[in-house]
Order: C-alpha cells, then sequence, then structure tokens
C-alpha cells in the first residue's frame, strides 16, 4: 500500500512549496504584494504540512517509494522583474504538485472510507486553488512589463 | 453675517426630526474689508475640499475670489460650509506657480511652456519607440475635473495604450469601488444624503465624519438634537465627536475591522434579524457568508478586537431591530489589509436585512476626495470609462467604437495598473516616463523615503503638474504649472452622486494653465488620432469633453446622458443616473432590488476576497447573479505588521479638521494654518504615564521604515495606539507607513504599523493640535506626566 508513500510526498512537496513561498518573499521584499501574499501562502503550507504529518502518525510505514520520487524545492530567488517571474513560475509548479498529489491521496482516502483524511485534505484544496489562482494572476499581471519593458 | 467655523466647527444647531427636512442655514466668509455690496459677481459651484461636494458660490471682485457662500437651495449642504471650505480657497491666492520649470544641472529653472511641452512630448515619443506603450504611466487624483479624467483616459488608453493609468484616488478611494462593484456589481453609492434626514440608526465605521465632512456631521448632529434621534455605532479607536455622541462606540484595535464586521454580520444570521424574503429574491451568496463568519462569535470578536463582546451584540441588536439604517464606511476600514472584505461584510449587513433603495434605509462607501468619483467613472482607475468591465470584450469593443479606434489599442489584458504598482516599475524603470497630476505622493504615499528615491533617481522622467512647488514637483523632471479650482469650468461628483458644475470665475495667475489644456495640447503634440485621422480627444474645452463624457456614460450606471452644463447651471447638483427617463436624477440605486451583476453589464466578474485573484467569465457565468446581489465572505485575518517587543504601538495616520491632505492650500490659507500648523502625535494617556510623556514633550515615533519626532497630544484613544496626522510634508507620517495593501483593492495600510515611541525633548505647552476635536488634550490644562517624567 503506498497512500503513506503519497501522504509523504504530498507532506514534502507542502514543505517545498512552504519554503519556495519564503525564499520569494524574502528575496522580493521590494515587491509588496509578492512579499505579503507569499508570507501568507507560506504560513498555510506549512500548516498542511503540520497536518499531514498528524496525519501520517495513524498510518502504516510507507512502502519503498519508486526513482526519482523526490520533490525538487526553489532554491534561492532569483533577482530581479525577470528573476521574480522565473521564481513566480517555479511555484507554480510547485503548487501544481501539490493540488495533483492531494488529488491522489483524496481519491485513495475516498476508495479506504477514511473519512478524517478526506476531510483534511479538501480543506487543504480550496487553500491550494487559492493560491494557484493568486499565482495566475501574479504572473498575468507582471508577464507583460517584465517580457516587454523591463 | 461673519461665520466662524474654525471655533465654532459645526454651527448652530437646527435640530428637526425624522421625515423633515434639513433646515437652511447660510455660511459665508468675505476677505476682511469686502462686503456683499463690493461683489461684482456670485460664481456657482461646489467646495473642492472633500467628498462632501457642498454647493456654494465663489464672490469675485476686481477679477480675484473675495469670499464664498453656501447655496441654501442646494441638496448637499443645505447653506452649509465647513472650515475648509470657507477658508480653504484663500491658500490659492499665494505661492502658485505661474510658469513651467525644467531641470538643468540637477536645478528647476523656470522656461516657456513650448520649451517644457517640447521635452515632455520628445521623452514620450523616444520611449514609445523604443519599449511601446508599457514605458509610460500616468497617476492623477481625486482633485481634477470629469472632464480632464475623461479626457486623459482617452489619450492613455485609446491614444497610447497604456495600462498604467492610475491617481491618488487609490489611496483613498479604490475600496469604495471595489466593495460596491464586488457585492453590487458595479461603482456607485446606493444610498443618498437624504437618508440622513430619514434613518432611525447611523452606523460609522472608520469614518471620523465630525472632522473629513464636517458638513454632513452637522446634518447628522441636527437629526442627533432633534426629537426621535438615530441611534449611532461608532467604530473608531479614537474618541472622536462621533463617538461622543455615541449609543455604542467600539473603540476596536485597528487593524482589526473585518473580525467586528464578521461577527456583526453572525449576530444578525443567528439572532434571526435576516429578511428571508429578500435575500431568497435579490441575492446570491448566503450560505457562503454563513460558513465564513460561523466562528467569529462576539466573544471572538471582543478578544480579537479588544472590546466588550456584550457591546458587539448591542451593536447587532441596533442594527437588527431598526428598519431604517444608514452605514457610512471611511478609511478607517478602506485604509486596511481586509479593507475590501470589510466593506463588502457592511453591504451583506443591508443586504441581509433588506435595507437598500428606500428612505433612509442606505450605504455611503464614502470617498476621501472631492472628484475621487470622477477618476472612477472615467476610466482613470481599475476600471475601463463608464465602470466598464475591462475583461469583457463587447464593452472594450463598445468603447473602441466611441472613441473610434481599433479595439486593439485599448488595453484589455489584465486589470488596469494600480498606483503602487506603478512606482515599483518607475522605481525599477521599466516605466520610464512618469507624469503626476494634481497630487503630492512625496508625502502621501507609504514608505516616503523610498518614494523620493523613486521621483529623485534617473532612472524615470517625471512630469509633475501642479500649482504649486509641492514636495513631489520639487524632484520632477519637468513641472507644469496648473489652474485651480474655480479658475477653470468643471464638474464633479461627490459621494452621494451629486454632480456640480463649477464655472470659471477667475483667470488662474501668470501662465498657469487647466490640466485639460495641458491634456489635450499633449495630445495634438504627440499626434493622436482616431482611426479616421481626426484629433484624439475630438474635443477642446470642458462643455466639449462632457458632451463626449455624457456619450460615454449612456446606458451605463453612472448615466449622465440627461445632464448638460445649462442644467447644472441653472438647478445646481443633481444625483446620476440622470437620463430622459429620470430627468432630475436619481436619489437612490437598487430601489426595485435589481442590480447590474447581469454578466453583460457588470463592472467587474469579482475577485476572491483573500487573494485577489479576479474571478474568469466562466466562474461570473457558473455564479449567475443575473441582477441579484453579491454576499461575500472571508475569515479574519491577522494585519500585515502587529505589534511585538521592538515596536509594540500600532499607528493609525489620519486626516484632521484644519487641514486637507498635504496642505498644499489649507497650508496657505491663515485661518487654517493657525489653527493645526503643523505636527503632532496622539497617545493613549495610560501610554504617556507609562513612558513618562507629558502633553506637549516632544517624542521620536520609530517603525521599520524612518523615525519623526514632533510634539504628543495626550489625547483620548484607545490604549497602545498612536495617532498621526498625515499631512505635513516636513515630519511626514508617511516615513512610518508600510508598503502594503489590500489584496483586492490595492489600497495601501495606512492604519496599521508597529512603532515605537520614546520622548526625546521636554515641551514648551500644548502641542499644535486641535482642541475641539478628536485631538482634544485629556488634560486641557494639566500635565499627563508622572513624577518619573
Amino acid at each position: 500500500m503506498y497512500l503513506t508513500t503519497y501522504l509523504l510526498l504530498l507532506r514534502r512537496a507542502e514543505t517545498a512549496l512552504a519554503a519556495g513561498y519564503r525564499s520569494v518573499s524574502d528575496g522580493h521584499a521590494a515587491d509588496a504584494d509578492v512579499h505579503f501574499a507569499t508570507a501568507g501562502h507560506a504560513d498555510r503550507s506549512e500548516r498542511h504540512a503540520r497536518d499531514l504529518a498528524a496525519a501520517l502518525d495513524r498510518l502504516p510505514a510507507a512502502d519503498d517509494p519508486p526513482d526519482r520520487f523526490d520533490v525538487v524545492g526553489l532554491g534561492a530567488a532569483r533577482p530581479g522583474p525577470a528573476g521574480l517571474l522565473r521564481d513566480l513560475l517555479d511555484l507554480y509548479l510547485l503548487a501544481s504538485l501539490v493540488d495533483a498529489t492531494r488529488t491522489a491521496v483524496l481519491q485513495a482516502a475516498k476508495a479506504k472510507r477514511d473519512s478524517a483524511l478526506v476531510d483534511l485534505t479538501q480543506a487543504h484544496a480550496a487553500d491550494t486553488a487559492a493560491q494557484l489562482a493568486w499565482l495566475t494572476m501574479t504572473v498575468k499581471a507582471t508577464a507583460p512589463q517584465t517580457l516587454l519593458v523591463a | 453675517m461673519r461665520t466662524d467655523r474654525i471655533d465654532d466647527i459645526w454651527g448652530a444647531r437646527a435640530p428637526h426630526g425624522p421625515g423633515t427636512p434639513w433646515p437652511v442655514r447660510v455660511d459665508q466668509h468675505l476677505v476682511d474689508g469686502v462686503t456683499e455690496a463690493d461683489v461684482e459677481r456670485w460664481v456657482r459651484g461646489a467646495c473642492l475640499l472633500c467628498s462632501n461636494g457642498c454647493g456654494l458660490e465663489v464672490a469675485v471682485s476686481g477679477g480675484k475670489m473675495v469670499g464664498v457662500r453656501g447655496v441654501a437651495s442646494d441638496r448637499v449642504n443645505h447653506g452649509r460650509l465647513g472650515p475648509k471650505g470657507l477658508y480653504g480657497w484663500l491658500g490659492q491666492q499665494r505661492d502658485r506657480l505661474t510658469t513651467p520649470l525644467v531641470r538643468r544641472d540637477g536645478r528647476l529653472v523656470e522656461t516657456d511652456w513650448e520649451t517644457a511641452m517640447s521635452l515632455v512630448v520628445q521623452r514620450s515619443q523616444s520611449l514609445l519607440a523604443a519599449r511601446g506603450p508599457l514605458g509610460l504611466g500616468f497617476f492623477t487624483s481625486g482633485q481634477l475635473m470629469l472632464e480632464e479624467y475623461y479626457a486623459l483616459a482617452m489619450i492613455a488608453k485609446g491614444g497610447i495604450g497604456t495600462p498604467h493609468l492610475d491617481g491618488n484616488t487609490r489611496w483613498c478611494t479604490a475600496t469604495a469601488a471595489a466593495a460596491l462593484s464586488e457585492t453590487f456589481g458595479s461603482d456607485g453609492q446606493p444610498g443618498s444624503y437624504t437618508d440622513v434626514d430619514e434613518c432611525e440608526a447611523l452606523f460609522l465605521y472608520g469614518h471620523n465624519v465630525a472632522e473629513t465632512q464636517t458638513v454632513l456631521w452637522s446634518r447628522m448632529l441636527d437629526r442627533l438634537d432633534g426629537p426621535r434621534p438615530p441611534r449611532v455605532v461608532c467604530v473608531d479607536p479614537r474618541r472622536t465627536k462621533v463617538a461622543e455622541r455615541a449609543t455604542v462606540h467600539l473603540a476596536i484595535a485597528n487593524g482589526t475591522n473585518l473580525a467586528l464586521l464578521n461577527a456583526l454580520v453572525r449576530e444578525v444570521i443567528e439572532r434571526g434579524y435576516v429578511d428571508r424574503a429578500y435575500v431568497d429574491a435579490h441575492t446570491v451568496g448566503f450560505d457562503d457568508v454563513v460558513e465564513a463568519t460561523a466562528d467569529a462569535t462576539p466573544e471572538w470578536a471582543g478578544e480579537v478586537c479588544g472590546v466588550d463582546p456584550d457591546d458587539v451584540r448591542r451593536a447587532a441588536e441596533i442594527f437588527g431591530t431598526s428598519e431604517r439604517v444608514v452605514s457610512t464606511c471611511s478609511m478607517g476600514v478602506y485604509q486596511s489589509h481586509q479593507a475590501t472584505a470589510a466593506a463588502c461584510a457592511v453591504n451583506n449587513l443591508h443586504l441581509l436585512r433588506g435595507m437598500l433603495g428606500r428612505p433612509g434605509a442606505g450605504i455611503l462607501q464614502m470617498n476621501g476626495q472631492p472628484t475621487a468619483q470622477n477618476n472612477r467613472e472615467a476610466g482613470c482607475g481599475p476600471a475601463l470609462p463608464g465602470f466598464r468591465n475591462w475583461a469583457n470584450p463587447e464593452h472594450v469593443a463598445e468603447l473602441a467604437r466611441l472613441w473610434n479606434v481599433e479595439p486593439g489599442t485599448i488595453p484589455d489584458w489584465s486589470e488596469p495598473t494600480h498606483g503602487m504598482q506603478m512606482f515599483r516599475y518607475a522605481e525599477q524603470g521599466s516605466i520610464g516616463f512618469l507624469w503626476i497630476s494634481a497630487t503630492n505622493p512625496a508625502v502621501s504615499m507609504p514608505d516616503l523615503a523610498r518614494v523620493r528615491k523613486i521621483l529623485s533617481g534617473d532612472q524615470c522622467f517625471v512630469v509633475v503638474s501642479d500649482a504649486y512647488l509641492t514636495e513631489t514637483a520639487e524632484l520632477a523632471d519637468v513641472v507644469l504649472p496648473t489652474a485651480l479650482w474655480a479658475e477653470k469650468t468643471g464638474t464633479y461628483t461627490n459621494v452621494d452622486r451629486t454632480v456640480h458644475l463649477q464655472d470659471k470665475a477667475v483667470d488662474p495667475p501668470g501662465g498657469a494653465r487647466s490640466d485639460l489644456e495641458i491634456f489635450v495640447d499633449y495630445a495634438r503634440r504627440l499626434g493622436l488620432h482616431d482611426r479616421e485621422g481626426a484629433p484624439l480627444p475630438p474635443f477642446e474645452t470642458p462643455e466639449g469633453a462632457f458632451d463626449a463624457w455624457k456619450e460615454a456614460s449612456a446606458g451605463r450606471p453612472c448615466d449622465y446622458s440627461g445632464l448638460d452644463y445649462s442644467r447644472l447651471r441653472a438647478g445646481g447638483g443633481i444625483q446620476w443616473p440622470c437620463t430622459a427617463s429620470a430627468p432630475s436624477g436619481t436619489e437612490r440605486l437598487y430601489a426595485s432590488g435589481v442590480f447590474p451583476t447581469d454578466r453583460a453589464i457588470c463592472e467587474t466578474y469579482g475577485h476572491d476576497l483573500a487573494t485577489g485573484a479576479p474571478l474568469d467569465e466562466t466562474a461570473y457565468r457558473a455564479l449567475a447573479p443575473q441582477g441579484r446581489a453579491v454576499l461575500k465572505a472571508v475569515p479574519f485575518d491577522a494585519p500585515y505588521e502587529e505589534p511585538d517587543d521592538a515596536y509594540p504601538f500600532r499607528l493609525t495616520t489620519g486626516r484632521t479638521v484644519y487641514q486637507f491632505h498635504t496642505r498644499t492650500k489649507t497650508g496657505r490659507s491663515p485661518a487654517l494654518e493657525a489653527a493645526a500648523p503643523s505636527m503632532w502625535f496622539e497617545l493613549a494617556e495610560p501610554d504617556a504615564q507609562r513612558l513618562g510623556i507629558g502633553e506637549g514633550d516632544v517624542v521620536r515615533v520609530t517603525s521599520r521604515r524612518g523615525a519623526v519626532e514632533a510634539p504628543a497630544r495626550v489625547a483620548a484613544l484607545r490604549e497602545g495606539v498612536v495617532f498621526a496626522p498625515w499631512h505635513y510634508g516636513d515630519r511626514a507620517a508617511n516615513d512610518l507607513t508600510l508598503g502594503a495593501w489590500d489584496p483586492v483593492s490595492k489600497q495601501p495600510e495606512y492604519k496599521v504599523a508597529a512603532v515605537a515611541v520614546e520622548r526625546v525633548a521636554a515641551g514648551t505647552g500644548l502641542a499644535p493640535a486641535p482642541v475641539g476635536t478628536a485631538s482634544a488634550p485629556v488634560r486641557p490644562r494639566g500635565d499627563a506626566r508622572t513624577e518619573e517624567g
């Protein structure tokens, strides 16, 4: 049973996403909306990761993951407007990984009739959807200026 | 008759009961040595020194303004004028710029219009050639005329094609616009000032109306002193004059509006005050509001906001047991981190009770400035002209037809750029040309050290149109001298949609020109034209611009098609929408319970109130409001910056009674200047005692952005809160404030910043703050200092 394994993946993805938001928040402090919004997103993703750690405690040990299973994080923020846009794209990928992994976990939780895990993942899903919408908005808003003028 | 509005700010009372007309009282001020017999002409118009828009007449003698008097028949003020209305115009007669200036060898030097405009146009053209329209930005005001905004919207969006057009209205009324359009589908004030004459209860959220709109407060006072007065609920961390008259004063910690409002919404629902028939017929989203506010108990809100939970219950009970409530929101709500959500919550309360569109039941999402509404409706802010939706291709195409330009010229790929972002682009140099008209961001923006650097740097060419050498103009590359109020003709629209025409009364000084004249000259020099090669904009005069605007507004919520200059000149203020079928204007919106939320009409498809992410057309179709209002709510979140050990106080900033904004006019009006000449800070008495600070002592207030020193006023405000007026450029409150904003309206957070306070020197008497307002000292003659101090 790989549910625990994929729940671990979800937690790692949330943790990597939260760290990515923190990097972007700190690295792009002069872009105030990015700075404050990503700090808020980081708080939520960290809370998700904590909730998932608690959920993992009541599941059996994880099976060995398949190859190339780990999540690659964002690392340090890239400087300048062109760097910010690239950082936002990375955050989008990480948030999408969270979203898709959660879909997989949620489906398994439903099939397992694990209502606690269903409720938990569904509760988190709205936050991730909001993050993805924010990322899309910010990419759309900044791309013309960055790609054409900056 | 001589009127004194310095010591007697609100004037004599004229008490009256609900449903009876507000009595007339005409206020007048003529300069010393001038009598009514000396006045050659009285020129009709309206005051331009707050968003109230009081009807007045300008006295002219010998080609000069020599006085003003209120218009008895005007629906807004019934003859009254406040301190700024009576005396502020005198500031127009000093220190005026009369010739253009250009920067040479680091210094601004006088030049002629030809040289200055050639430079402006050359810089624009070279940037357009090198970078395209995104290299240019235009930043305006809440002080220009409707005609000027519309001309600039046409130039920027129809001619040049840049989305970088915004104004200082972003700092003051963007949240009003955002909340109205989120809830009702379009900007536009539902209520009317006449609702004050009829209401049973008044709720004022973050709105120190006694100082910011003194004549509106006079109107409220005349109800409060009359038979069957309204109950008042005041939400303000300071003990304002409004708070003194309140049935319930909720002195919440600044930054916690949404916690309180969600609790009020929850109480109204829980205690069965909801008008279910109205909600079912005229709204969508009720279940979402129930869910978002489910945990917001009075006890929880009391804890978050620092107020007694029973006071939250009492406020909800007043709202729930009154049939006619007027609610107003102002900067205390708008200049905060969940501003749009909080302002929407006020809209929600009225929708839940079905209290809209009938006498005494109204919402006034206040504006700060007298022409802010025009900035918004003419398309210099978050919407396209006529509250058109940039995301609706039919609206963009309609605008392109009106202007006879290619639809592809009009920037429609994202929301118009907001002011804070424009200054960020200017900081980075991707906006290489920034034209600032009639506003003083070097004092009014948050985090000023950074703003000054942006404006003075080489990365962006800065043009400033202003009447004075303001702190902003001093940093510009080109300064263009402008005509001021009553030196040009134009219209403007107040908080309750009342349109006034101000006729030109006198000539501007020296070579100063109207902003309309300057914008049209710029467009002609740039060679802007429509599809057939005709000049764009197609008009030259204010009346020509107004007629073009009427056509643009026809059929939209802000419909001016039934108005013209001769009607406004003869009859005074008229409320839009004014059409062939409503020729006298429209007192209240939404009397029928039908809202402009149909997809084909709405100004916006709405946003996620928590993140600001826009809903797309598909999501809006799924929501399907189709003429119903949208109930929206999100849970409370903490402010961006909260007090900690290093910065233990909550700073809030605000306007006070004798000054307006950065004092460009009021600071030059002798009576107003003498009444509040320089910067002060207000501290609560227990805080002052603890820090050994006495009345008038000089304190240093420090935030993570900067520090400001000024005398302390020991005043009646919430413990732990520091209040700073933001008028004073030499010791600017905005050196302390935070460059963060509401996610939807993008309005900056001026109302919460963490600061530290220390005493640096003994004072020499009372701080230079007003004594008859919220700033009153708690001990008028005594010293609040402790023995250790």
